[in-house]
């Protein structure tokens, strides 16, 4: 998702831009995709990444409407706020306290979100019956979804419409560079380019080391289950449970930090589809057709990374969790900053060099 | 369109009768659904819930999806996963279902 929304971006802006791909069977972080554009849980710790995300968010309405417009392909984007449903007293007082600490860190900037009552989500879908269970839930209006199936193709699609080009099965394995000109060294030959931009996911941080650019990401599963198609009952995202444009609802936040192990397991699962059935109690009718596991990228503290490289000038890193949040964003600002060197504002807060504190 | 293979019409068992569209086919008791439909010549078998287009089954092993009947009364079911019964009522898939109505919520046995 990184890679092709900036070199759509590129592309878009007349830079001639190759875009080498890996093969089908790599470990592809996009396949547990949600397709939430979310700004609610983003930035913790890092306002910059809140306000870059809902900036991003803002982005996002015309990004869409570009996309359809050079591709014909309709990406479902949804922009009516999003919803985290909380279960128990619990719950609602844990999201109360990080909603006091977000709207401290976010200052005069503000931070959009608020709890709701039982009622007040009852009220938004009249649809479907709210489970006894759920005791309220935060609110942020800037949150929304997309179809990322969609997205993706259409972002492959408009790439290449602006003259793109595209390799797959191409694996970069090393990274040359002398006299200002960057080397792609994969099985299918040698690339050359004076600027390179390494969005290659788990890939990445091999990579990053070779330009002189530390990217520490690490593996954490998260495992998702899709229903049967039915009628559409749920006109808004919520972080666990969402209804696709197709009509299959998609459940799963898990959190597992066991490595590169992309399966599933039968705890997890047991656990994702019982939260989503004391939500939405009619949910246990509703077939489950598949699940599935897949590994996100995450950098230490789940913020994004940007970074040119000093000792490399014109090898850049983007990488974060937010592939389809911070589409916009990447294929307007981020590919602008790697095309002309105009950086926004503030951009060297996602530096990696956060990471390494200096003893003194 | 399709006829039955040689092995199968020796299978055991008697014949038994579904309706598909209130249109009886005789079929053996080791038909999967999709099978004892698509040998009636159906035309189409769904519609699919984004763009209505008619569908037939296809893979036939439970992996595609685009044979899903309503059988009995149960609509989205995945005819090739089926087996026939005597008396069995089939009928076409029209786009998506409606979500059932009151369900029991979970934890409170």
């Amino acid at each position: 998702m990184f890679g092709a929304a900036i070199a759509y971006g590129l592309s878009r802006a007349g830079v001639d831009t190759l875009m080498l791909d890996g093969h089908d069977n790599n470990l592809r972080a996009a396949r547990g995709n949600f397709g939430l554009v979310w700004v609610q849980s983003k930035g913790k710790g890092l306002q910059r990444y809140a306000d870059w995300s809902r900036e991003s968010a803002c982005l996002w309405s015309g990004f869409a409407e570009e996309l359809t417009d050079i591709t014909g392909v309709s990406i479902a984007h949804r922009n009516d706020g999003g919803m985290m449903l909380l279960l128990g007293d619990e719950e609602v007082e844990k999201r109360k306290l990080e909603i006091a600490e977000m709207s401290k860190q976010s200052g005069a900037t503000g931070y959009d979100c608020e709890i709701i009552t039982h009622a007040d989500i009852q009220a938004y879908f009249p649809d479907i019956k709210l489970g006894k269970a759920v005791t309220g839930a935060s609110f942020c209006p800037h949150d929304g979804d997309v179809n990322p199936l969609k997205l993706l193709r259409a972002m492959h699609s408009g790439f290449v419409n602006s003259g793109g080009r595209y390799k797959s099965r191409c694996t970069v394995n090393t990274i040359d560079h002398a006299n200002g000109v960057f080397t792609a060294n994969t099985q299918e030959g040698q690339f050359l380019a004076p600027k390179i931009v390494l969005a290659a996911g788990h890939g990445i941080s091999q990579l990053a080391e070779s330009v002189g650019i530390d990217a520490p990401i690490r593996p954490q599963r998260g495992q998702v289950l899709i229903t049967e198609r039915i009628q559409q009952v749920l006109p808004m995202p919520l972080n666990s449970v969402r209804q696709t444009d197709e009509g299959g609802f998609q459940f799963g936040n898990s959190e597992e930090d066991i490595g590169f192990d992309d399966g599933t397991s039968l705890d997890v699962v047991q656990n994702i589809a019982l939260r989503a059935v004391q939500s939405f109690p009619q949910l246990s009718t509703v077939r489950l057709v598949r699940n599935w596991g897949c590994v996100r990228v995450l950098t230490p503290d789940k913020c994004a990374i940007y970074e040119e490289s000093i000792s490399h000038p014109g090898a850049y890193v983007a990488t974060s969790h937010s592939g389809v949040t911070l589409a916009a964003i990447n294929a307007r600002l981020v590919s602008k900053w790697i095309a002309t060197g105009e950086q926004p504002t503030d951009f060297n807060h996602f530096s990696a060099s956060r990471f390494h504190v200096q003893a003194t | 369109m399709f006829r039955r293979h040689d092995k199968s019409s020796q299978a055991k068992g008697d014949n038994v009768t579904i309706y598909f569209e209130d249109v009886p086919i005789i079929c053996k008791p080791t038909d999967s659904v999709a099978a004892a439909v698509l040998l009636s010549d159906p035309g189409y078998t769904r519609r699919t819930p984004v763009t209505k287009a008619p569908r037939a089954p296809y893979c036939m092993m439970g992996t595609c999806f685009e044979c899903l009947m309503d059988i009995n009364g149960v609509e989205n079911q995945q005819a090739c996963m089926v087996p026939v019964r005597d008396g069995m009522k089939v009928r076409r898939q029209n786009g998506v279902p409606i979500l059932p109505g009151d369900s029991k919520e979970p934890g409170n046995d």
